[in-house]
């Protein structure tokens, strides 16, 4: 009796200690505190970055002002961008470029790639999924200049001499004559081992159980793809096809070291690359460079909300409602 | 649908999962596969439905060999220990897809999937999906999916083991009961015994890939044919005593430091000058006495119904079964009196009994 009327008194006394509002200003700030050193990174590199691009493309900041006499200009840099007559062309080619590498490489090849691979010993199809891997782990200027080196300019190049020639198709220009067909390829050869990876691991862990209930049940290999394994990669599916979108959107090094643009391969991404920060005659336009930017980020915003509405991303982190029997 | 397998052997590299096994399923018959994990049960049914390919032997249904068949094209149903319901569709969805996949017409399928929801009461349940579902739930469904497509077969895979006791006991009286009446030819595998028991016409004991026994499970109990049945077989596990029987005044007795036991002449006799020989009796079938073999109590474990009582004897331990108005405390002096009509003998060396063949 005593005893427990001492624990009332020692509880009641921690509670004078502990103000209220003191213990919810604490239970606030320790969480806080855990997060800090993420909240610091992605303030410092993510959110400050974004700011500064977009007070940056409200200005006409040029190598011809210098850092001195720059001027607010309000949305003239967006204005110019409505207007200007690259735009459309460099939009449709970005959306082209985007949408092929992502349909026929990123998404496409890399499932066709996990799904043979799965299908196959596990040995060969891990060996085969490795050397797929090489691509990537090729520093980008040496891999385009071996494919600069296939498409060479006839009368060289491996396809002109060694791949084509023999079967008595006349030598061609290749990358004047099919630039697209060479980009979505550089690209899409690295871009699709990123998918591969994911979808592999993906149908890995699909329980074996799954596997052995659609045979029984009288599927198909193709039925058993279309039926469980497609269904249940959706999730994979959403993550690779909105992360490749956007790493596409934005990915511009590939082009510039194989046609620097020309041939009608401008993308958005290279054309802001080359007005802010790198063009023949020197003149940086920062300020257009940062709007043409900022466009892009709205672009990639807006894909990656479409994504999440067509895949139902609300009903793919829906809470199971479970009760019992 | 009959079942018949063939000195069905199962190979992984050097380790056979499954060894020479014959076996007869007859049409409509219950029979459980039991035994221990890793003893190659569910390896022999993944071969029965055609997920696996036998490395010798053959498989037939109805004197059709089936060993190339595929799975989809041997009708049957399976049931998982994990439920394994896809978990994208809803319970309706899952109850069609195997009709889907064989053509059934939509409106027969609709039928055919209401009818059996009705049967296993998950009606209202037909538009959640399998994460919305209890584990008992999940598991009628799963019932459900296999008997959808009106299986000749229908395999259960440790169907139970993933549920709570109370739901197992009455999930158990259901699908034997389901069986029953569909008269579906089914194979239940499991390491539970008392499912075993309880379900099934017949028992088949696997170890090691190996057929031990297949036999109805009455026989099992009281008849085990090798050492690993009578002690895998019944629940507490029966009691092995290392003795030598020998005949002294036209009387078998088995013999051992501190302990004699007079035999029934017929059980003693196949033991008698054979050396060493290991003697099993189930703790219901020893009793505490007045009189008989001296022990000392060493532990008591109040099982509720009984008493389960460990008596040392000399070095050896027997557990017995004893009325708990009995009051026995650890360190009573006891004497144990055995129920000679339920002795059983094995030789050590082959493990196999010395009474049954």
């Amino acid at each position: 009796m005593s005893e427990s009327a001492s624990t009332v008194q020692a509880l009641e006394a921690g509670k004078a200690h502990y103000p209220e509002e003191k213990a919810s200003l604490r239970s606030l700030l320790s969480p806080l505190l855990f997060m800090a050193p993420a909240i610091i990174l992605v303030v410092v590199f993510f959110f400050i970055p974004v700011v500064i691009v977009l007070a940056i493309s409200l200005t006409d900041m040029s190598t011809a002002t210098g850092f001195n006499n720059w001027k607010w200009v309000q949305f003239d840099n967006y204005r110019r961008i409505a207007t200007h007559p690259n735009t459309l062309p460099v939009l449709r080619n970005t959306l082209m470029y985007v949408a092929l590498t992502l349909a026929l490489f990123n998404v496409g090849m890399a499932l066709v790639i996990a799904l043979l691979t799965t299908h196959v010993p596990r040995r060969s199809g891990f060996l085969f999924r490795a050397l797929w891997l090489l691509p990537r782990l090729t520093p980008s200027v040496v891999y385009i200049m071996m494919w600069k080196y296939v498409a060479a300019d006839a009368p060289y190049g491996i396809l002109n001499q060694h791949l084509l020639g023999p079967l008595g198709i006349p030598p061609t220009n290749w990358l004047p004559a099919q630039p697209w067909l060479f980009v979505i390829l550089t690209n899409g050869f690295i871009g699709a081992s990123f998918g591969m990876v994911i979808f592999t691991s993906a149908i890995e862990s699909i329980p074996y159980d799954y596997m052995v209930a659609a045979l029984v049940d009288g599927c198909s290999l193709w039925q058993r793809i279309r039926y469980l394994i497609l269904p249940l990669l959706r999730w994979p599916l959403l993550f690779v096809t909105t992360y490749q979108t956007l790493s596409l959107l934005t990915s511009f090094e590939q082009i510039l070291l194989l046609t620097e643009g020309q041939f009608g391969t401008e993308v958005w991404s290279l054309w802001a690359y080359q007005r802010a920060l790198s063009n023949y005659w020197g003149n940086f336009q920062w300020g257009f460079g940062a709007a043409l930017a900022a466009v892009l980020v709205l672009i990639g915003v807006v894909m990656a909300l479409v994504y999440m509405r067509y895949f139902q991303f609300n009903q793919l982190v829906q809470e199971p409602k479970i009760e019992a029997l | 649908m009959k079942v018949k397998l063939e000195n069905l052997t199962k190979r992984w590299g050097p380790v056979y999962a499954a060894r020479d096994i014959n076996l007869d399923i007859n049409d409509g018959e219950f029979v459980a596969f039991l035994g221990p994990s890793g003893c190659g049960k569910t390896t022999t049914l993944l071969l029965i439905a055609g997920i696996y390919k036998p490395t010798a032997g053959r498989i037939l249904f109805d004197d059709r060999v089936m060993n190339q068949v595929p799975p989809k094209n041997r009708n049957i149903g399976m049931v998982f220990q994990s439920y394994a319901l896809y978990p994208h569709m809803t319970v309706y969805e899952n109850l069609v897809f195997p009709m889907k996949l064989k053509r059934v017409p939509p409106a027969e399928m609709k039928a055919r999937a209401q009818r059996v929801a009705e049967m296993l009461g998950i009606s209202q349940l037909l538009d959640r999906r399998p994460g919305q579902l209890s584990g008992g739930q999940q598991q009628r469904v799963a019932l459900g999916r296999a008997l959808t497509k009106h299986p000749d077969l229908l395999l259960f895979d440790e169907p139970l083991s993933n549920l709570d006791a109370r739901l197992r006991l009455s999930m158990r009286a259901e699908i034997k009961r389901l069986q029953m009446d569909l008269g579906v030819t089914a194979i239940y595998v499991t390491h539970d015994q008392v499912e075993a028991m309880t379900m099934a016409d017949r028992v088949a004991v696997m170890k090691d890939g190996q057929l031990q026994a297949y036999c109805p499970p009455n026989e099992l109990y009281d008849r085990p044919r090798t050492l690993f049945i009578a002690g895998f077989v019944g629940n507490p596990p029966m009691n092995f005593i290392e003795v030598e029987v020998v005949l002294r005044d036209g009387v078998y007795h088995a013999q051992r430091a501190g302990f004699d036991l007079p035999l029934l002449t017929e059980r003693g006799g196949q033991a008698a000058g054979r050396g060493p020989v290991i003697l099993g009796v189930r703790p219901e079938d020893v009793m505490i006495a007045e009189e008989g073999i001296a022990g000392e109590v060493y532990v008591v474990e109040p099982l509720g119904r009984d008493d389960l009582i460990d008596v040392r004897i000399g070095e050896v331990h027997v557990h017995v079964l004893a009325d708990p108005n009995r009051r026995c405390k650890v360190g009573d002096r006891v004497h144990l009196c055995f129920n000679t009509q339920k002795i059983q003998l094995f030789d050590p060396k082959t493990e196999q009994s010395l009474l049954w063949t």
